[in-house]
């Protein structure tokens, strides 16, 4: 067998962050390649390198595609080079039709009048190969997400693909769509087609992958063979996760009191799937002082779920109890969800989180401009002494409180949303991915705050995508999957590889 | 040790100035564009245009613009835009006109009843955009030829006139003189003189009360020379009002308007939260803001606003024409925009879009005693409203 594609010593690094550190990957003629690692251990930043939307000169090392060295500078070059990407979220035009969808920007056409018999003919042989029963005038918003998703890989092969990569092509597909996707890969592997997949399911991928290459921390950790010995999946897990915890968090002692708040039986579908399940009958509580983390990967239906406790601010038929202190709750308006001493820092600070454009001064008691208003008039100078008071206490730098947050660092931009919810004084605070994108000594600054909002009696709900921050932070850690709590982990017994196991293996204790 | 410090500090002050200036360059801009503007057609008419006269018309010829501008202002911080307040404004002068004119109902109940009308056009309106999340500009649209067509309906082609004594002199009126001025109208300088006094005044104590608590934001200079500007020009505009016939009626209540409007903006709850509605609707939203009614009541209050432009305007002209409020809801759009808000939302001011609003009254006027055509007029005036927003545009990118 020969290497269609070669990456060798791919480096890349963005303003302080090693986003990857000398790895390599080699991709055999006709194989599947099974890439698999933790969020952020670096697999769609690689990926992004080898499609061009790194182009060259961005990144340190060499792609050797069929022998040549490539030096793509954009998705057009690897495109006609024969590399496609499928993205996680599809990237077709809802309305318009499956034809017209797979031939956007390569269109059949002469002299710019579009051949229309030809553009259909070669889409009805296309959905041949990919055994799509549809009409090529189809519009794309009429079709599942696995149909779509079929719709993809069909344009990619008009474009004559010899490597596909598909960035967690199942993650949205029910059971038999994502048989029948894998079905599909291994049907193009026997006709020359090589494929890069990345997934998170692992019983997918010893199915059809040839190999295996685990990514973490922006490294190569190993390549497995699964044709050489039998993959056990622990093994990968081991290779996924196996980083030593160093001494990135504060010391926590948690004193624990009552339960405070108790969610029940939470469900809530899909604003627009309205018989999607999105979080399905989740229960839960968090004690005074305690911190709880909630588990799981991208999609899992973590932030759906807080977002839905918050006001009901995500998702359509939404059912579940909520108690504090013993007594139901309303929340179904944010105000409502504000006023019982819930609040909620989302994960996107920027979009959901600040008004980019106002002051530090004018952010922080947005969601509490009572507390520095007589009557309805504000008072600016208790307006002021809220800023500052909050400036020093959060160590927010900045020039002065007047500065706009959108000028400010992101872990800066989190100490300002923070404070908009301590101003709000709230007794139950979920906050969303808290450290996302902050550098480590910021996220040390935010963890500590966290431990003295519990010691205070709060109760905290932190969900992260990054394990040895919820292992580091929390007291108790609950796992979710596909929109359900799969396990529950006391901190002491708490560990990644049996977090990973969880999620892998859909709620069997492991 | 004290020559360092006096080297290091020198440089610092004079950055600071600096700095203010490129970070305000917009609000003082626009100040100085009006008076760069009025300088120039008081050159180009041989003073024509601030003879006491022509300054009475001025007042009177853009009161109904201002006060549409004030609430379009809040609409347009709310991210939102109002197309239908033109068809509005006349419908409620058609209104007023078969109220009074026709039916005889006397002036007051007239008002009130205009100003429930105007505010209840605004709030439907309102509803299907706050509620439905059907886009303003399509709502106002629709508004727009809706109430045209209904004023036509009312007026059924013609125009109604002449109204009661007592209406018209909302417009055509002039404050009484209770001090008795001899060929002065000393209340009228009075007034002006209280007013700038009090603006200066105010200005004084909250810059007192910023150095108390922090450093304050604009440079000594800086705050002396606007003070003396703005409260010199007040002065000297009611001076040339008084020596004509005074303040006219309208002008009060545009000054009680800017007043309040400006109040409520700067510094109530509510004010606040429609610019943090404007600024970034889901961050407002999530953190308890209810977004919709906010968005509710500025459109409520747009119509009712745009109700007492119609009353304005129809006792100025003494009858309610078809043609009246044609293409205003454009001329108050660009005061807007040449007051400095975004299209975006979350940024405005009251002040900003009153100065703007003269911008446009003022280089109408001048352009008109200079005898240029209606042609010209409009080319100018639009390219002014381009300038004035790629301004804006330039300066934000420097900054960002």
């Amino acid at each position: 067998m020969t290497a269609i594609l070669e990456m060798r010593g791919i480096t890349k690094t963005f303003p302080g962050v090693n986003a990857l550190d000398n790895v390599n990957l080699t991709v055999e003629q006709g194989e599947i390649h099974a890439l698999v690692g933790e969020n952020g251990a670096g697999k769609s930043t690689l990926m992004k390198v080898l499609s061009g939307v790194y182009p060259h000169g961005e990144y340190e090392g060499h792609i050797y595609f069929e022998g040549e060295e490539k030096r793509f500078g954009g998705i057009a070059d690897s495109e006609r080079a024969g590399i496609v990407i499928i993205h996680q979220e599809l990237a077709l035009v809802p309305l318009l039709s499956i034809a017209e969808n797979i031939f956007l920007g390569n269109e059949r056409a002469s002299r710019g009048v579009i051949d229309w018999g030809e553009t259909y003919r070669r889409t009805e042989e296309l959905l041949a190969r990919v055994s799509l029963k549809e009409s090529p005038r189809t519009k794309v918003t009429h079709l599942g997400l696995g149909k779509q998703q079929l719709v993809e890989i069909a344009k990619a092969l008009s474009k004559e693909v010899k490597l596909l990569i598909l960035d967690e092509p199942t993650s949205s597909l029910n059971e038999k769509d994502s048989q029948a996707l894998l079905d599909l890969l291994v049907d193009l592997r026997a006709k020359g087609v090589s494929s890069i997949l990345i997934s998170h399911k692992l019983n997918e991928i010893s199915q059809v992958a040839d190999r295996i290459t685990v990514l973490r921390d922006g490294a190569t950790v190993s390549t497995l063979d699964c044709h050489a010995r039998q993959i056990a999946e622990a093994d990968i897990v081991r290779d996924m996760v196996g980083r030593p915890l160093n001494d990135r968090f504060p010391k926590r002692e948690a004193s624990v009191g009552d339960t405070l708040i108790e969610v029940r039986n939470w469900t809530a579908h899909h604003p627009v799937h309205t018989d999607r399940k999105v979080v399905n009958d989740v229960s839960f509580h968090v004690r005074a002082g305690e911190v709880i983390g909630i588990a799981g990967l991208m999609g899992a239906g973590r932030t759906e779920l807080a977002m839905s406790l918050f006001g009901r601010s995500y998702g359509e038929k939404i059912s579940g109890e909520v108690l504090k202190s013993g007594m139901p709750v309303d929340v179904s308006t944010v105000q409502k969800a504000i006023g019982n001493g819930i609040c909620y820092a989302t994960e996107d600070r920027k979009s959901l989180g600040l008004v980019l454009i106002d002051t530090i001064r004018r952010n922080i008691p947005l969601a509490n401009l009572k507390g520095v208003a007589k009557g309805i008039v504000i008072d600016r100078r208790k307006e002021r002494e809220v800023g500052e008071s909050y400036r020093r206490r959060m160590a927010i730098k900045s020039s002065s409180i007047d500065q706009k947050t959108v000028n400010l660092s992101g872990g800066n931009q989190q100490k300002v949303v923070l404070s908009k919810w301590l101003f709000a004084g709230p007794d139950v605070l979920i906050l969303d991915e808290p450290t996302r994108g902050i550098d480590v000594g910021a996220k040390y600054e935010i963890y500590s705050i966290i431990n003295d909002l519990a010691a205070s009696g709060k109760a905290i709900i932190v969900i992260s995508s990054e394990m040895p921050e919820l292992l580091g932070i929390t007291d108790r850690i609950y796992v979710m999957n596909e929109g359900s709590f799969v396990g529950e982990l006391p901190i002491a017994e708490a560990s990644q590889e049996k977090i990973m196991s969880m999620i892998l293996n859909k709620g069997e204790r492991a | 040790m004290t020559t360092e410090i006096s080297t290091t500090q020198a440089p610092s002050r004079r950055s600071a100035s600096f700095d203010f200036l490129k970070t305000h360059v917009r609000e003082y801009g626009i100040l100085f564009a009006l008076i760069a503007i009025m300088a120039f057609f008081q050159i180009a008419t041989d003073g024509i245009l601030l003879r006491p006269v022509n300054l009475t018309n001025l007042v009177l010829q853009n009161s109904y613009i201002v006060i549409m501008a004030v609430g379009m202002l809040m609409v347009i911080v709310s991210g939102h835009i109002d197309l239908s307040v033109g068809s509005v404004m006349g419908f409620i002068g058609a209104l007023s006109a078969v109220l009074m004119v026709n039916m005889g109902i006397p002036y007051i109940p007239t008002a009130i009843i205009c100003l429930a009308v105007g505010a209840t056009i605004g709030a439907m309106q309102g509803y299907w955009i706050a509620y439905w999340r059907i886009p303003s500009f399509i709502v106002t649209l629709a508004g727009m030829l809706v109430f045209k067509g209904m004023m036509m309906v009312l007026l059924k082609g013609q125009s109604i006139g002449p109204f009661p004594n007592e209406f018209r002199a909302i417009s055509s009126g002039f404050i009484p003189d209770v001090l008795g001025g001899d060929g002065l109208h000393l209340t009228s300088l009075v007034l002006g003189i209280l007013t700038a006094a009090a603006i200066v005044a105010m200005g004084v104590m909250a810059r007192n009360k910023e150095k108390k608590h922090g450093i304050p934001d604009e440079p000594f200079p800086f705050f002396v020379a606007r003070n003396v500007l703005v409260a010199g020009a007040i002065v000297y505009l009611t001076y040339l009002l008084a020596t004509s016939r005074g303040l006219p009626n309208v002008f009060i209540i545009m000054a009680l308007l800017i007043g309040g409007y400006s109040f409520i903006a700067k510094h109530t709850t509510i004010g606040r939260r429609v610019y943090a509605v404007g600024g970034n609707q889901k961050a407002a939203k999530l953190s308890g803001i209810n977004s919709e009614r906010l968005t509710f009541l500025v459109f409520a209050n747009m119509g009712m606003l745009a109700a007492l432009a119609g009353l304005v305007f129809a006792a100025r002209l003494n009858m309610a024409t078809p043609k009246a409020g044609e293409t205003f809801e454009l001329d108050v759009i660009a005061a807007v925009f040449i007051g400095g808000a975004s299209m975006a939302g979350g940024v405005g001011t009251v002040v900003g879009a009153v100065i703007g609003a003269f911008i446009m009254g003022v280089m109408n006027n001048g352009m008109s005693i200079m005898g240029i055509g209606i042609d010209w007029q409009q080319m100018i005036k639009g390219l002014v409203l381009l300038a004035a927003v790629i301004f804006d545009v330039y300066n934000k990118n420097k900054a960002g």
